[in-house]
């Protein structure tokens, strides 16, 4: 008979394997689902080893939670792809809230007899995991337009949000020393929830992808802190492979915007724009009717395509694929260029064209698309504003100078579908709109996309 | 015996954060959103020190807090893996046949 300690252990390792095979499998569109099905197996058999355990006395509450638990995450994972980025938000306040939870539940259990190593761990578990929690609430807020999407800003803001961290810290360095002051505990944890608010206040859409990535890895690496608690080795690998990955992204959706990650936490975008907005003056724009966008397209060979923000709050996806159908019916080759921080989360844009039924392998990422866009006849601009901005090429005094773009304006001829000539989300002018080469069409991107079709099968249909 | 434990633990957490490294970096930004929310999933594994809370029943405090944890990290699992595999559902190649 092999003891049950020994049988959960194997569950355990075994469930380690499946989690690395099961991002490994990610790598590629061809595997990813089976690294899902691993990820699955892996979490099963966990539970089930975990079940094992022979110091559970009573099974009824675990039974009801994590019918519970199922039944709220059943809707969870039947949202609407628009809606994901929000959706992630909440599952990273989730995974921080149990974390957080546990490690309550923990320091009251061994108090006084913690070590100052486990007090130290239990610490940053707490404090990364409430200020994810709430920070995650407040994020999702803002994606979900519950919250003000502007971000806000005050004097001196930085200095408030490092203090309220840095008693937080305080309190938890009182703690190591002496972990039976109980009393001083629900004020780390409920400072930690403060700053998790205060930490996202600042923050705008356009820096959500960054800070989605960022509040994922606090997310890992409370979850890592918690199995350094618990001792458990299961739970240090899925922390540190979250981890891992939150950082990653992090770090891409930094460099794609040409900003630092404390640029990001503490340097609101909000605040450069009246230097910039001054120097904007009358200039011409050129725009055209949907008739002479749709004789543009039809006329040429390459045609680039690229999607922002906008194309995902005009729900105009779909409509999108009906004029990749059109154009490729033409004869016409259409690929589209990803940015990697157009929406509102890493690979957003991706999910739904996919979603619009675009293979994936006419998705291009900026370096990619960057190299094709010279010989691009049509480069169409849908609903993204900045990321085509090429002042962050040239103009050194603009506040996106440096972040590398989509060089859209290298094409023939660029179209952009936008409501009006007001300045994006980050309110900075993109001098693309006044070029020679650049046809503005005016007009709401579901609709104009849509008149674009029309025009496109109905004249197919009118003279053949 | 504690020391033991906590330099075994800074092993697998370092060896676990490079693997993490290596094989997330190789993840095309294609599928960026699915990676966060697989991970997300994953990392909803810290349900096993819930249930281990929940079901040992130390106090009632630890009992109550394991619980709502059991939930909300089951929710994460439940949720992470439908809509991952339902994205991934969605990404199709134009050389491929459908299905």
């Amino acid at each position: 008979m092999i003891p049950a300690t020994h049988l959960i252990e194997a569950t355990y390792i075994i469930a380690v394997i499946l989690f690395i095979l099961s991002l490994k499998w990610l790598s590629s569109p061809a595997s990813a689902r089976r690294g899902v099905w691993a990820g699955e197996a892996g979490m099963l058999l966990a539970i089930i080893g975990t079940l094992l355990y022979r110091g559970i006395v009573d099974y009824k509450w675990i039974a009801i939670s994590l019918v519970l638990g199922a039944i709220i995450g059943v809707p969870l994972g039947n949202v609407q792809m628009t809606a994901v980025p929000q959706r992630t938000a909440l599952s990273h306040a989730f995974g921080a809230l149990c974390v957080t939870l546990v490690g309550t539940a923990e320091f009251y259990l061994r108090t006084p007899n913690v070590p100052a190593f486990v007090m130290s761990v239990l610490s940053l578990e707490v404090i990364l995991g409430g200020l994810t929690f709430t920070g995650s609430l407040m994020a999702a807020g803002k994606l979900q337009e519950w919250l003000p999407q502007r971000p806000i800003t005050y004097k001196g803001q930085n200095f408030v949000n490092l203090g309220v961290l840095a008693i937080a810290i305080a309190i938890a360095v009182m703690l190591v020393r002496d972990p039976s002051q109980t009393q001083l505990y629900p004020f780390m944890v409920g400072i930690a929830l403060v700053f998790g608010v205060m930490l996202i206040i600042p923050i705008g859409g356009a820096d959500m992808p960054t800070v989605i990535s960022l509040l994922n890895s606090y997310a890992g690496l409370s979850a890592a802190a918690m199995g350094f608690v618990l001792n458990s080795k299961l739970l240090i690998v899925a922390g540190s492979l979250d981890g891992a990955s939150g950082f990653i992204l992090s770090v891409n959706m930094s460099k794609a915007m040409n900003r630092s990650f404390t640029n990001v936490l503490f340097g609101a975008f909000g605040q450069v724009q009246p230097a910039a907005q001054g120097a904007v003056e009358q200039r011409s724009v050129r725009s055209a009717t949907p008739e002479e966008a749709a004789a543009i397209l039809s006329a040429a060979n390459k045609v680039a395509i690229v999607p922002g923000y906008g194309m995902a709050v005009a729900q105009a996806q779909h409509k999108v694929r009906e004029l990749y159908d059109a154009l490729t019916k033409r004869g016409v080759d259409v690929k589209f260029g990803i940015h990697p921080v157009a929406g509102r989360m890493p690979g957003h844009m991706n999910v739904l064209l996919a979603e619009a039924d675009i293979p994936y392998d006419k998705l291009l990422d900026m370096d990619d698309m960057n190299g094709d866009l010279p010989q691009t006849d049509v480069a169409l601009v849908i609903g993204a504003n900045d990321v085509t901005n090429p002042a962050a090429r040239t103009d050194a005094s603009s506040p996106i100078y440096g972040m590398p773009i989509l060089d859209v304006d290298k094409a023939r001829t660029v179209m952009v579908i936008k409501r009006s000539m007001s300045p994006g989300f980050a309110g900075i002018d993109n001098p693309l709109y006044y070029l020679d080469n650049t046809l503005m069409l005016f007009g709401d991107a579901k609709q104009f996309v849509n008149s674009i079709v029309r025009e496109l099968t109905g004249a197919g249909a009118a003279h053949g | 015996m504690v020391t033991a434990d906590l330099i075994n633990s800074l092993y697998v957490f370092i060896l676990a954060a490079f693997i993490g490294f290596e094989v997330i970096r190789r993840v095309s930004p294609l599928l960026h959103t699915p990676l966060m929310s697989l991970t997300n999933a994953l990392d909803a594994i810290a349900v096993v020190g819930a249930i281990i809370l929940a079901g040992e029943r130390k106090s009632e405090l630890a009992a109550i807090l394991g619980a709502i944890a059991i939930v909300a990290a089951t929710s994460n699992i439940v949720g992470g893996f439908i809509i991952t595999d339902r994205m991934l559902k969605m990404f199709k190649s134009s050389r491929a046949p459908k299905s």
